[in-house]
């Protein structure tokens, strides 16, 4: 697909979510944990958009924000022409069968006590009036679809393996034919064989059901594999936005290519004379960023200016955006304008 | 859609119902099936029992007082004459009584509070001081107070057993729901964070349908227990409380009050304290039992082991 003919259907501005810090005797609110802090994105309709970036740097909190899952701090979302960054949760509910999520834990999240056909049709009971026939026969399509027999019907969570939960929540996903689809890590709980089975799966039921996907994953190579563009995340900002090809062959962000060389080359001999960059140091905690640039504290490139301001999330060719200072002589009015932001 | 349900899907059953399964793991449970046969017998006795055994329980013969086993009064007489297997149907309709009702009373309020503490947070605070203020409070005085002011309303609105009847169930329900209440709030803040909950919430599922879908039935194991304890629990305060002279009048029979007039007796005739002990001690029993049951049928993960 070609971006210029694309319109986004998911369009993310500005969005902050901070958890509220209370210590004390009276509770008193001493800071936040900014989990995601002034993210921007557009979600083309019927493109996958990859959100990478290591363990607690926000990309869950940021995928279930955007589904409104929490009540956002900050920004808007636009999906499908609606905003609904501001709605209350009860007005929501006519939103939700357009955006669905597939969880990381098919184990976690799926409720013991109900048997498959209940978790499945469990969407249908909520937004849709269908009698008992209707509601078993679009069950068993749906069962069909991701490729569950239909004797399992009756079954509970715990009797299935874990791929096969996997497929449960991905049908629970698809019953209300939804638009758009987060993918919360859906394959890290999943050995690598069965790894495979579920991203096809999806890659199938998004040519089949014209899906638009939001995948979060830490797999560089898995999401290598399945995304159109790749967005890096570090400490609850994008560092880097970029289509696939271009981020994979030439990563701009020092950050993305400290990621990238941590991926394992499959040729022994070209692994031998790679060059690795080693990060070194703690991420710093999200409750007390550093001042200046998020990756200030690691960043093998680091400049004095990143640690007084922050670095502006620009365009640097089309379709690729990075948020670093190296890339400022490009744009001499930059400085000003990260100077008015922080 | 239907159609392909029917044609290419013979060979698929339609989802059972769940109702069957339940019973089919419930069969397997020895223990339990055991305890609902011995529980049902005690109800059938108890409460048919008399239209047999025609002997009234308040009819005072004193000249066959103080008597063991015979054929006429099987399990003997009191010390006015009294025949006990009559007053032991009379106490055990009571006893029973109270003991379900106050526990489906109190099972009721524990609930209700704890999945509210725990399910909506701004409650949370008000509902577990509420707890703390019940459990902190005295009990004697407390159910001495209410005894005092509503006992003669009580009886002249319903009349004298009727009015004590929804006396005693509604002050044995009130005192003993908090630590139901407890344990069931500590279940459902754990579950809330679960990934099903917010599987849940992103299909859009209202607090409501969230309680009596995803939360109740994951808390149903400690209700279960409380229930089955409750029940033994309401029999046993009914009887102290009776023996306290704060229930039923003396010469009404429960279980409780056959009990306690008995140990005045404990040395002459020791067997007079086995009837009705041994009717409370094994209706407790047979109902621990049913609810032991009751809580594995219920956990699919349990089923069919």
């Amino acid at each position: 697909m070609t971006e210029a003919t694309a319109k986004p259907l998911v369009q993310v501005r500005g969005l902050k979510m901070h958890f509220p810090i209370h210590a004390g005797l009276f509770q008193r609110h001493v800071g936040d944990v900014k989990a995601v802090d002034d993210i921007s994105l557009d979600i083309l309709e019927g493109e996958t958009l990859g959100l990478v970036g290591e363990s607690g740097c926000g990309k869950s909190t940021a995928g279930r924000s955007v589904l409104r899952l929490y009540d956002i701090t900050d920004g808007s979302i636009i999906i499908d022409g609606t905003d609904i960054s501001s709605v209350d949760q009860d007005s929501l509910r006519g939103f939700r069968p357009r955006m669905q999520m597939i969880f990381q834990d098919p184990q976690a999240s799926l409720n013991p006590r109900m048997t498959l056909a209940d978790i499945i049709g469990e969407p249908l009971d909520e937004h849709e009036r269908l009698s008992k026939g209707q509601r078993l026969g679009r069950i068993y399509e749906l069962m069909d679809a991701v490729g569950l027999n239909r004797e399992f019907a009756n079954r509970y969570p715990h009797e299935f393996s874990g791929g096969q939960r996997q497929r449960i929540g991905i049908a629970r996903a698809l019953a209300l034919n939804p638009k758009f689809i987060v993918c919360d890590e859906p394959i890290a709980a999943l050995d690598v064989s069965i790894q495979a089975q579920v991203v096809n799966l999806l890659e199938d039921l998004q040519k089949q059901f014209g899906l638009t996907y939001l995948f979060i994953s830490h797999d560089l190579s898995m999401i290598r594999h399945i995304a159109t563009r790749v967005a890096v995340m570090y400490l609850g900002k994008i560092v880097e936005l970029a289509p696939r090809d271009a981020l994979y062959a030439e990563p701009k962000h020092p950050y993305t290519q400290a990621l990238l060389s941590a991926v394992p080359e499959p040729d022994p001999a070209r692994e031998a004379d790679r060059k690795h960059i080693i990060l070194t140091g703690d991420v710093p905690s999200p409750s007390n960023p550093p001042d200046g640039c998020n990756f200030c504290t690691r960043c093998p490139k680091v400049m004095d200016i990143c640690r007084r301001i922050e670095p502006v999330f620009q365009e640097l060719d089309p379709g690729r955006y990075a948020a670093c200072h190296l890339f400022d002589t490009k744009n001499t009015t930059a400085e000003p304008t990260a100077g008015t932001r922080t | 859609m239907t159609d392909i349900a029917v044609n290419s899907l013979a060979n698929a059953r339609p989802p059972r119902s769940q109702w069957l399964d339940f019973w089919e793991q419930f069969r397997t449970h020895r223990g339990a099936l055991f305890g609902m046969t011995f529980f049902l017998f005690v109800l059938l006795i108890v409460f048919v029992g008399p239209y047999l055994w025609t002997l009234d329980g308040q009819y005072i013969d004193i000249r066959a007082r103080n008597q063991g086993p015979s054929l006429a009064h099987p399990f003997g007489t009191d010390q006015l004459g009294r025949d006990t297997l009559s007053r032991l149907m009379a106490g055990g309709q009571v006893s029973l009584a109270v003991g379900i009702t106050a526990m489906a009373l109190s099972l009721l309020l524990g609930t209700l509070i704890g999945v509210m503490a725990g399910y909506f947070k701004r409650l949370d605070g008000l509902l577990m001081r509420l707890t703390d203020l019940f459990l902190a409070l005295p009990l004697l005085p407390l159910l001495l107070v209410i005894i005092m002011l509503f006992r003669d309303t009580l009886r002249t609105a319903f009349g004298p057993e009727t009015g004590i009847f929804i006396l005693m169930v509604f002050v044995i329900g009130i005192t003993s729901w908090m630590q139901t209440a407890r344990i069931v709030r500590g279940d459902v803040l754990a579950i809330k964070e679960r990934e099903f909950v917010l599987a849940s919430r992103s299909i859009g599922t209202p607090s409501r349908r969230m309680i009596t879908r995803h939360i109740l039935p994951n808390v149903l194991s400690p209700i279960m227990v409380s229930a089955t304890l409750g029940i033994a629990n309401a029999i046993i305060t009914e009887s102290a409380l009776s023996f306290l002279g704060l229930g039923f009048p003396s010469d009404f029979p429960t279980w409780g009050r056959l009990l306690f007039d008995s140990t005045d007796y404990l040395q002459q005739y020791p067997e007079r304290v086995l009837w009705p002990g041994l009717a409370i001690s094994l209706t407790v029993l047979s109902v621990n039992y049913v609810g032991d049951g009751l809580r594995d049928a219920l956990d699919p993960r349990i089923r069919g082991r």
